[in-house]
């Protein structure tokens, strides 16, 4: 349904996007993994048809991102990663401008946005402005949906949302893949990440890795560890980076997730090494590593020479 | 044609929801209006005069006294020679002369004639032709007087000249004026600064991912303020004939068509300010700098374009405002019909058209 082949976008000295390709089939959540400046933005935006590409295809659909716009403005619902409905309109206002611009009314596509707008109705006669964070991505998707796209691009939708809202949300997505629509879903939080089948890992401007949650979890290379220890966090990482067979230790939260040069062995030397550096309380558990820890070492080895 | 009038209605949402602007909108012309009028027509008193009685007789020393005696002029000083004026004006703060000639009293007894100049700093029109009028007026009442008291009729006769604007062009120059500024005001810079607000708060961003043709975005933004040009333009055309009693010797409709075809005009600069701007800073800006200053400054609004520098007078031909002054004074004032105003007529147009294709030509389907 997306397909997107060696796209490359530059403004002016920094380098956007970097030889990016990948596919996403009908029906597909697809979902676009990486901190800010990562490009994700400005790979929607060409995917949207705001912005043109310097080099590389993209079709959506059946159409060429650069021949077809005006097809695929009308066939695909976008939410930019700000809140950009009118806040001095009201909720019903807003929905109801952005049906009739695509040639449809709120009853014609109620079946589509309805579990989300029962959520929003009894605001209807508020301006969008004065929604909460959680009320307004609500809105945004509603206004998204109103005219049934057959593509949905969602540009970082939970960002500055509650976690309970979050969670809402990704279960509304759920519910709309089940309609068949295709959802390009792009979110900073790892966390999000396993909601998605399918996941490109995004950073600086290239995909680290494209694969379902799982495979990126699996494809994690050596044994994962959690250490926790009654000293600060800090000065754990610190004693941890010292250790000569310590390959990367980042903190997660409550504990640094530890990986080991050697095979064997590792968390008797470790204990021990701990131990003299005066680290109390020591804990070293087995891990199983998640998408984050993944994108970590994709990353680090992204920045080695 | 749903699409657009949705867009329409939604911009209509937007200009009465925001209740300080919509207070701008509406009275920011009224209150211009009558700010440049009574600017402008202010009854004046004391104003300073010099006087150069060359005769010294009777006759002149009672005019003198009806004269200052009248609450409205001060003497400055008595002059004894015509070299003394020059200087007396060049100090600025003179804003009129007396010159008696000689044998005043003389000559209005014998010929029944005699001759007094009144010279104006005409630097302010309005305040020299007040000034003026003023002493004609009690000329004439001096001559009513000798009338009921003398035996024949006699003559005074004024000789009026205006200094440094000697066709004292200004009197109602400022209703076709403020009617330029506001059109301008409401249609380009509106325009514009509503424009980059889409873009600003990113609602450009998804109006362009819609069917919605970009042209249809833009003059949906457009129409309403037409509307509101319009009815700013008939508001202060009322004031003007209310309050000020400025005639309105030509045709209604052709004014009101040549302010439709000057408010296309506006738009048409205010879009292609905002294809060039992102924010309503800068779309503001731009207008108050590009559009607002020279019409006000160099269309002849305030200063009369025959006493520009000639580099200057060059310059003030590109602008608008100009060509629309020239129109709604012609038909105003002087009553002209198409067959006067064409030229000027077809100037805006033109504009109008160029204006139109560039912005067409600049206008941006995609965000960069």
């Amino acid at each position: 349904m997306i397909q997107v082949a060696h796209i490359v976008k530059s403004y002016e000295s920094t380098k956007a996007l970097q030889d990016i390709s990948f596919d996403v089939v009908q029906g597909q959540l697809f979902g676009l993994i990486g901190p800010d400046g990562a490009g994700k933005t400005t790979l929607f935006r060409i995917l949207t048809t705001l912005l043109l590409p310097d080099e590389g295809q993209a079709r959506v659909g059946e159409w060429d991102i650069r021949k077809d716009y005006k097809k695929i403005r009308k066939q695909v619902g976008y939410m930019p990663g700000r809140f950009s409905l009118y806040q001095d309109l009201t909720v019903e206002e807003n929905l109801s401008f952005f049906a009739t611009i695509f040639g449809t009314t709120i009853r014609e596509s109620y079946h589509l946005i309805k579990d989300i707008y029962v959520q929003i109705e009894p605001f209807k006669d508020r301006r969008a402005g004065a929604l909460s964070g959680g009320m307004k991505q609500k809105l945004a998707l509603c206004c998204a949906l109103v005219h049934s796209p057959q593509v949905l691009f969602l540009d970082e939708p939970t960002t500055g949302v509650d976690p309970v809202s979050r969670k809402e949300f990704w279960d509304m997505l759920k519910n709309l893949k089940r309609a068949g629509i295709t959802i390009l879903v792009s979110t900073p939080f790892m966390d999000e990440a396993s909601r998605c089948e399918q996941i490109a890992l995004l950073q600086k401007g290239k995909v680290l890795a494209i694969d379902t949650p799982k495979g990126i979890r699996k494809s994690f290379s050596k044994p994962l560890w959690s250490v926790n220890s009654n000293t600060d966090m800090y000065q754990l990482l610190q004693d941890l980076n010292r250790y000569d067979r310590t390959a990367s230790a980042f903190t997660f939260g409550e504990s640094v997730h530890y990986t080991d040069r050697q095979e064997e062995g590792i968390s008797e030397a470790l204990r021990q090494y701990l131990a003299q550096q005066g680290h109390r309380e020591v804990r070293i558990q087995p891990l199983e590593a998640s998408i984050e820890d993944r994108f970590m070492e994709l990353m680090s080895r992204e920045d080695e020479p | 044609m749903k699409k657009f009038l949705a867009f329409v209605n939604k911009e209509i949402h937007h200009i009465f929801r925001d209740k300080r602007t919509l207070l701008l909108l509406f009275c920011m012309p009224i209150v211009l209006v009558i700010l440049f009028g009574f600017a402008i027509t202010t009854e004046i008193q004391d104003a300073k005069i010099v006087i150069l009685d060359k005769s010294n007789d009777p006759a002149t020393r009672e005019i003198k006294n009806k004269i200052l005696s009248s609450g409205y002029f001060k003497l400055k000083r008595v002059l004894t020679s015509e070299r003394a004026l020059e200087q007396a004006f060049q100090e600025g703060d003179t804003k009129l002369a007396i010159v008696f000639e000689e044998n005043f009293y003389q000559h209005l007894e014998k010929h029944n004639m005699a001759t007094v100049q009144v010279i104006a700093d005409a630097t302010e029109p309005n305040t020299a032709s007040t000034l003026t009028n003023y002493i004609s007026a009690i000329l004439r009442d001096y001559q009513q007087t000798r009338q009921v008291t003398g035996v024949m009729p006699l003559q005074i006769q004024t000789e009026t000249r205006m200094l440094y604007n000697p066709r004292l062009e200004g009197a109602y120059y400022f209703v076709p004026g403020v009617i330029t500024v506001i059109l301008l005001l409401v249609s380009a810079m509106m325009t514009s600064v509503t424009i980059a607000r889409e873009k600003e708060f990113g609602n450009m961003e998804i109006l362009l991912v819609s069917p919605l043709h970009p042209i249809a975005i833009i003059l949906g933004k457009a129409i309403p303020y037409v509307s509101i040009a319009l009815i700013n333009a008939l508001t202060v055309l009322y004031i003007g004939y209310a309050i000020f009693d400025m005639p309105l010797t030509g045709n209604l409709g052709l004014l009101l068509l040549e302010c439709l075809l000057f408010i296309s005009t506006s738009l048409s600069l205010g879009i292609l300010i905002s294809t060039v701007t992102d924010t309503q800073q800068t779309a503001l800006l731009a207008s108050m700098l590009g559009l607002m200053m020279p019409s006000v400054l160099l269309s002849g609004f305030i200063f009369p374009i025959e006493s520009m520098p000639t580099v200057l007078q060059w310059i003030s031909n590109i602008i608008p405002s100009k060509w629309f002054i020239i129109i709604s004074k012609d038909i105003m004032l002087k009553g002209a019909g198409m067959a006067t105003i064409w030229q000027e007529t077809l100037i805006l147009a033109g504009t109008t058209v160029l204006l139109i294709l560039a912005s067409v030509a600049k206008f941006k389907i995609r965000l960069e």
